[in-house]
């Protein structure tokens, strides 16, 4: 039974990898970007699991930058990729200009929220 | 008949094809005037007070917000932010900065100071007073396009036009009513626009600005909770049947991390929403569209159904699991603050009334009546299901949108009748739906068969084609007929409710309730300006430090006008104080002397219309304090003021009732007044009855001021005797 179910994860997994080889360079590169952010916010869970949240405007500020970091860098990877029809109107530049302008408001947010 | 046949003809003569061709310029221009005009019509129907009265602040929180803006374009930024008040909840006091919603306030300043910088100096009172019919005209704008954005650009002019003058929106926004839910409703109305612009155009800009109007909206109004819940319904019920789509994912995230960082710097917020339990409903869904996006991709990547089922199995469990422990451990540490009294008593209507006398106490805050419904929104509550079945028949994510939101608001209309303000907005986009695609289908009925008649009689080219225009004309000659009374019975409908809404905004909306009017004997206004004069008596004629006790109504303009120290004020963030007020004047004088003293209170301000026949005094507010009183302190007991459950103040009113101290203060020498021809001294005709206690004598306190016509009375706390 444990077996077969391990046999299961490790096909899904292979199944998965090999359908995820296909996908564009730049849309690899995005999610790099994502895993990194979500990572971040992780050990900064962690981090505060451990040690306390005292400074807990700081916490916050930390682990919502990686939160949107990793949000607005999705938003950004579903409006580049050439599968979405529903965004066949909005050039890249466009988006990436958004992209750019909400992580701007986002970090100057951080920076005045950090105490 | 004929001069309609002929009237096409004239047209195509008199305008050369060169203009036809610019019936779409012709067309912007009539919208363009319109709205300018409707931009027009909002800000000058709101001005009524000010041309009765005068130009001045009304009511009672208003008057906190004027002072705080004084205070903000006297001594900047920076103090204000920090500002802790020592006037007002005497020895308490309040940290002003950390308990306000700033909003308002800085936008009054702001617009001064532009004005200052225009070279218009204008006094800062002005430009509180007209603060809410200038955001009034601007939410007309942000109807429009919403309205334009869900239907078309036709149901959008409708809708600016219908909220312009809808009473349900004029209560809160007459000139003078200085108060936060005047820039509130552009803020709100303003945020669901943005929002559903996003969710329709899947832009991150649009969501980023729809993060800046709840940003507005949290700076403004405590009303945002409305925002942070009705946004992640929305998403989870278009998850529910089926509409998700990944402009919905990039809509709803951008605004809500945004919105929540940018909420956060808010001090009075502050870490609410990751902490308090009535914003939890928004981080929940957050998490779910994270889940439901990656499930979404993982599913598109996997071609094998089979492997997918399993995965999905894995997911759902976990992500459950670690939700459901999350918010377990959160709730038991105490963390997640349960839902606060507020909320509850919006859930459950009765809830309030049981547990919180304070919230209950206030009448804007009662279930609302039938009537007040009818009255606020007239005709647009017959369009608004009108506006939902169209809505339903065109049904898209915008239109969605609307339809909860005019449901939820209806509902929490329902249950309090300042909450009728929140979904004005919503009758109005609504019902604007309903009378533009009603008068659009019947124009087109109308409009439909005069060409087709004239190109039958004059044309003729074919005997088939015009025997089958015969036809339809013969089986639809009422049809047409019908469209045209319908169309004059809709514009019939509309005049009514412009005449109404100008008539409820010059009749009930626009009193400022500090100076009152009323018809004299000969039909002439007698305007009754006591309170006035009662605080610019207390501002000339106390000391500096003095101390004044009165009920919790009347804190604010104390403060504002008096420029006096209160003890309690309309804030009602300390329950304990306000009770130890209402036990005061429930007490006998020498026991509330007692509570006088440790108080520390000089004077004792009363309200009193028994000679006007003011019915919003002191006396009929009496047993609230009780209840609140009451509440605190077992020692007050509501029955001990009641004559078989009856409230009565003539012969045959309860002992205990006819010597308490707020009695004696309302009554003092009141007995050898005669009040009315042919009624007996001591009359009160605010109830109506002769008054059971005449002979009142004082012993700790001593009349300093009583105004022209009685309604504000001032006492003076006597100093304790020598004891030798």
């Amino acid at each position: 039974m444990a077996r077969s179910s391990s046999k299961d994860a490790q096909d899904l997994f292979r199944a998965l990898w090999s359908a995820y080889a296909a996908t564009p360079t730049n849309l690899k590169i995005i999610d790099l970007y994502v895993m990194f952010a979500v990572f971040t916010a992780l050990i900064q869970v962690v981090y505060i699991a451990l040690v306390g949240s005292f400074p807990f405007n700081s916490f916050l500020s930390g682990v919502l930058s990686c939160v949107g970091t990793a949000v607005l860098a999705v938003c950004l990877r579903i409006q580049v990729n050439k599968e979405n029809k529903e965004f066949k109107d909005l050039a890249p530049e466009r988006a990436f200009a958004d992209f750019v302008l909400c992580n701007l408001v986002l970090h100057l947010v951080i920076m005045n929220f950090l105490g | 008949m004929a001069q309609q046949d002929l009237k096409p003809s004239i047209n195509s003569f008199s305008f050369p094809k060169t203009l036809k061709l610019k019936t779409k310029q012709q067309e912007l221009l009539i919208r363009v005037a319109t709205l300018a005009l409707i931009y027009v019509l909002a800000f000058i129907t709101r001005l009524f007070s000010v041309l009765r009265y005068e130009s001045m602040i009304h009511e009672f929180d208003p008057y906190f917000n004027y002072r705080t803006t004084l205070f903000l374009t006297r001594n900047g930024f920076a103090e204000f932010w920090n500002w802790f008040d020592s006037e007002s909840w005497y020895p308490l006091g309040r940290i002003i900065g950390g308990t306000l919603y700033p909003g308002l306030m800085l936008t009054a300043a702001a617009i001064h100071s532009l004005l200052r910088f225009l070279r218009l100096f204008v006094h800062i009172r002005e430009v509180c007073v007209l603060t809410a019919p200038f955001f009034a005209s601007n939410t007309t704008l942000v109807a429009y396009f919403f309205a334009k954005e869900v239907w078309d650009s036709g149901a959008g002019i409708v809708a600016a036009a219908l909220i312009a003058i809808c009473p349900g929106y004029i209560s809160r926004s007459v000139a003078g009513s200085y108060d936060n839910e005047g820039v509130a409703i552009f803020a709100l109305l303003l945020t669901f626009y943005l929002f559903v612009k996003a969710v329709n155009t899947g832009s991150l800009a649009w969501a980023l600005g729809s993060a800046f109007g709840y940003f507005y909206m949290v700076s403004a109004w405590g009303g945002y909770v409305f925002i942070i819940n009705l946004v992640p319904l929305y998403v989870l019920v278009l998850l529910v049947t089926g509409r998700y789509s990944l402009r919905l994912y990039v809509a709803y995230n951008c605004m809500y991390v945004l919105g929540m960082l940018l909420a956060m710097q808010i001090r009075f917020v502050g870490f609410q929403h990751v902490q308090s339990g009535e914003h939890m409903a928004a981080m929940g869904v957050f998490f779910l569209l994270q889940v439901f996006f990656f499930l979404d991709w993982v599913r598109h990547l996997l071609s094998d159904t089979k492997l997918f089922q399993s995965f999905l199995k894995i997911t759902v469990t976990s992500a459950v699991t670690v939700g459901a422990v999350a918010l377990g451990v959160g709730m038991a540490s105490g963390y997640i603050s349960p839902w606060t009294g507020r909320f509850y008593s919006l859930l459950d209507p009765t809830y309030a009334k049981d547990h919180i006398p304070i919230i209950a106490s206030v009448s804007e805050h009662q279930p609302t009546a039938w009537s007040s419904f009818m009255f606020d929104f007239h005709i647009l509550l017959f369009l608004f299901p009108a506006g939902l079945y169209f809505c339903f028949k065109r049904l898209s994510d915008a239109t969605i949108f609307l339809v909860m939101y005019g449901l939820t608001s209806m509902y929490f209309a329902g249950v309090m009748v300042r909450l009728i303000l929140v979904a004005t907005p919503a009758m109005c986009l609504i019902s604007a739906i309903a009378v533009s695609a009603t008068i659009k289908n019947l124009t087109r009925v109308v409009r439909a068969k005069s060409p087709a008649v004239q190109s039958g009689s004059t044309k003729g080219t074919s005997t088939a084609k015009s025997s089958s225009k015969g036809v339809i004309d013969n089986s639809q000659p009422f049809q047409r007929n019908g469209a045209i009374v319908l169309l004059l019975g809709a514009f019939y409908l509309l005049s009514r409710y412009a005449i109404h809404c100008t008539w409820v905004t010059s009749e009930a909306y626009s009193s400022p309730s500090i100076v009152l009017a009323a018809r004299g004997a000969h039909g002439q206004r007698v305007i009754f300006d006591d309170y006035r004069e009662a605080y610019y008596w207390l501002r000339q004629n106390t000391p500096q430090d003095a101390k004044v006790m009165s009920w919790w109504d009347y804190g604010y303009q104390i403060t504002a006008m008096g420029n006096r120290t209160v003890i309690v004020d309309n804030n009602t963030w300390n329950n304990t104080h306000i009770a130890t007020v209402g036990r005061a004047m429930s007490s006998y004088e020498d026991e509330a002397y007692e509570i006088m003293r440790s108080l520390d209170v000089d004077y004792v301000l009363v309200v009193f219309g028994g000679v006007t026949g003011y019915s919003s005094d002191d006396i009929n507010k009496f047993l609230w304090m009780v209840r609140i009183g009451g509440g605190v302190f077992p020692v007050i007991k509501e029955p001990d003021y009641l004559v078989n459950g009856e409230y009565r103040v003539d012969k045959g009113a309860a002992p205990k009732m006819l010597n308490c101290l707020m009695y004696k203060l309302s009554y003092y020498r009141f007995g050898e007044l005669t009040t009315e021809y042919g009624k007996p001294p001591g009359y009160d005709r605010a109830r109506g009855v002769e008054i059971g206690n005449k002979d009142i004598k004082l012993e700790y306190l001593e009349e300093a001021f009583t105004t022209q016509n009685w309604i504000v009375r001032i006492y003076k706390v006597k100093p304790p005797k020598n004891r030798w």
